[in-house]
């Protein structure tokens, strides 16, 4: 039976509730509504209210307390209602919880949700993708599964881990994708990338919903002839710069895409990577396609202007074959 | 415990807590041997320690950057708070962070952080731990008024409150937030006036009075861990100081600091001891001698006490890396 995006981190959360009794839920409209994406519902009902704790609207205090009952041996999972409001629990999580192990030694292992990304005609403050402001943050782990495998094997990845997880998971995707989930139990390790499709001309090196674009573009080159690999960097911090090396050393050319806006992205610190790792191997410069540097805007002529495609993606890598 | 060893325990502890910042403020940061900021809490020793007195072991303390005694309380030596100011490796955090940026798990301390009110939602966190867990633990949750400023202030406590969670908020009003005066900080009179609009009891406490300290902590302490939630306590005091070793203060009216003076808590209690009989003035003598002591090998222990390696400077950022 197929499972989507969403039923993927509900299975894992699921899962990870029955298996660890110090695994509980914190959040907003969590409880007996189920989330304001229903990815929680049911839980209520199964594990009760000390395990699926409502909160007033207050994302420094779920974060806080989040980060209080992980230093007491908790594994708590802070669920943002939307990652734009993740900005108002920004100082608990970039000021105490990152820097805890550093400072201290003391571990605290919390998983932040948190619903991003546009093409949901969500405007400005339900659309965002705000991980850089956390992956330049050492001390966190920054996850971004882009389909459903992934989803429920680095959620769970994430609840096990001791150090602080940012989990972004995409709202496009939650019922836009489906596949069938292995019956056993897995995990996906945090900090490893993946090839998603093997190509020896193009390296596009992405994450998130853009995995799907890179894909589709990827096809459409195909039929031209080109042949892309796609590397899914799945997890963001750390980031793992061996795979996206290794992938330009054998295509010599890399488009960088993300849905995030340009100035300061992720595809700024990949591009400096490669240039200090493997510059001799590229025979042509790195592009990138990302959203422009503007809020998400609401109307939707504006926001398909904004977000990245597959169109743009194969426009870019046109010119690179070009060049 | 009897009166009169209660009492040796409250002057002992805040004799060490003044005499350890004295050593830091006015002899090794005057040296040049401690950098950066360094905050003290002189004339305001009542408040750590008449709390934290009544603290069990399971009980799990936050305390702020004017809470020393809360450390040697739980344990933490003279020498190592020391070494910790001085940046060595001996130091709690080893050199990581430094002045009371401290904590250690095992003595169930959390660290602060700069923005100080952002404990107050951690605490409330802990206190949701200790319930979840099934033990009867309280969080002491430790704050100036300046910090009841704060957004996260008012979302730790009121979310403590929604959840009555086993919470004794402390704070130390010390009238004086940096250079910033209550009457410019709140509009309120007390910040004891907060706790009725979450229905949260709160209580004026004579901040430089240990006793007075120590039996409004009980009582807050036995609401807490009855499961009635939590309970704010309001210590009234007077920064004796700057904000901090730089900062001369030049904006606090000298006659509040001479009127202040007067109710310095380690004097006016080592009064009421002889008042009441709990000791004696030769008692009272020795025990500085020997605090001076301590806190002599303290300096030289810090002082020994190697720089943290350069090498290590990656480590730890991660579990595992």
């Amino acid at each position: 039976m197929s499972t989507t995006y969403l039923e993927a981190i509900r299975e894992g959360l699921w899962e990870e509730m029955e298996h660890d009794p110090n695994v509980f839920l914190i959040g907003e409209d969590i409880g007996e509504y189920g989330g304001a994406f229903k990815v929680t519902a049911g839980f209520f009902e199964r594990f009760g209210a000390r395990r699926v704790v409502d909160t007033p609207i207050s994302e420094a205090a779920i974060v806080g307390a989040a980060i209080g009952a992980g230093l007491m041996g908790l594994r708590p999972v802070a669920e943002m209602q939307f990652a734009d409001f993740i900005s108002c629990g920004f100082d608990q999580i970039v000021n105490f919880a990152a820097k805890c192990r550093y400072r201290w030694n003391a571990s605290v292992p919390m998983v932040v949700r948190a619903p991003s990304g546009g093409g949901v005609h969500g405007g400005p403050f339900h659309s965002q993708n705000p991980e850089m402001w956390f992956v330049r943050t050492p001390g966190l782990k920054v996850v971004a599964p882009a389909t459903a495998y992934d989803a429920k094997g680095l959620i769970k990845s994430a609840i096990r881990d001791n150090d602080p997880v940012l989990f972004f998971e995409h709202k496009a995707l939650y019922r836009r994708i489906k596949e069938d989930l292995p019956s056993e139990e897995y995990t996906v390790p945090i900090g490893k990338a993946k090839v998603v499709r093997e190509g020896t001309d193009l390296t596009i090196v992405t994450y998130g919903a853009m995995v799907w674009v890179a894909l589709d573009a990827a096809g459409k080159l195909a039929e031209e002839g080109a042949s892309v690999e796609v590397v899914d960097l799945r997890t963001l911090l750390p980031l793992d710069r061996e795979t996206v090396s290794e992938s330009v050393r054998k295509t010599s050319k890399v488009l960088l895409l993300h849905e995030d806006t340009r100035t300061g992205g992720m595809a700024g610190e990949l591009a400096a990577s490669i240039i200090e790792s493997v510059f001799e191997y590229l025979d042509g410069p790195i592009v990138r396609v990302t959203a422009p540097d503007t809020p998400v805007p609401y109307s939707p002529p504006l926001e398909d202007a904004f977000l990245p495609n597959a169109e743009k993606v194969v426009e870019k890598a046109r010119w690179l074959f070009r060049y | 415990m009897s009166a009169a060893e209660l009492a040796h325990k409250c002057l002992y502890y805040m004799a060490l807590m003044r005499e350890v910042e004295d050593r830091i403020e006015r002899k090794l940061y005057r040296q040049g041997k401690i950098l950066g900021g360094v905050y003290v809490g002189r004339g305001q020793e009542a408040i750590p320690v008449g709390t934290a007195l009544v603290a069990e072991p399971g009980d799990v303390l936050f305390p702020s950057h004017r809470d020393m005694a809360v450390f040697l309380i739980r344990g933490v030596t003279p020498g190592r708070i020391l070494a910790q100011y001085m940046g060595r490796a001996g130091g709690v955090t080893g050199g990581r962070d430094a002045n009371m940026h401290m904590g250690d798990l095992n003595l169930n301390i959390v660290s602060i952080i700069s923005a100080l009110a952002a404990t107050v939602p951690v605490a409330a966190g802990a206190a949701l731990a200790l319930r979840y867990k099934g033990t009867n633990g309280v969080v002491f949750s430790y704050f100036g008024e300046g910090s009841t400023s704060r957004g996260d202030w008012h979302e730790g406590v009121n979310f403590a409150t929604v959840q009555k969670l086993p919470v004794v908020f402390i704070c130390n009003n010390n009238q004086y937030a940096y250079s910033t005066p209550l009457c410019l900080q709140m509009a309120c009179a007390n910040v004891a006036d907060r706790g009725p609009a979450y229905n949260m009891p709160a209580e004026i406490v004579d901040g430089n009075d240990v006793l007075a300290v120590y039996e409004a902590t009980r009582r807050a302490v036995d609401h807490a861990r009855s499961g009635d939630g939590p309970y704010l306590l309001e210590c009234k005091t007077f920064r004796m100081t700057g904000h901090s070793a730089h900062d001369a203060a030049h904006y606090v009216p000298k006659d509040l600091l001479d009127e202040w003076g007067k109710l310095d808590p380690i004097t006016r209690f080592e009064a009421r001891m002889l008042a009441e009989g709990w000791g004696t003035q030769t008692e009272i003598d020795e025990l500085h001698a020997a605090v001076h002591r301590e806190v002599d090998q303290g300096v030289a222990w810090a002082e020994q006490s190697p720089y943290p390696e350069p090498a290590t400077l990656l480590d730890g950022v991660y579990e595992s890396q």
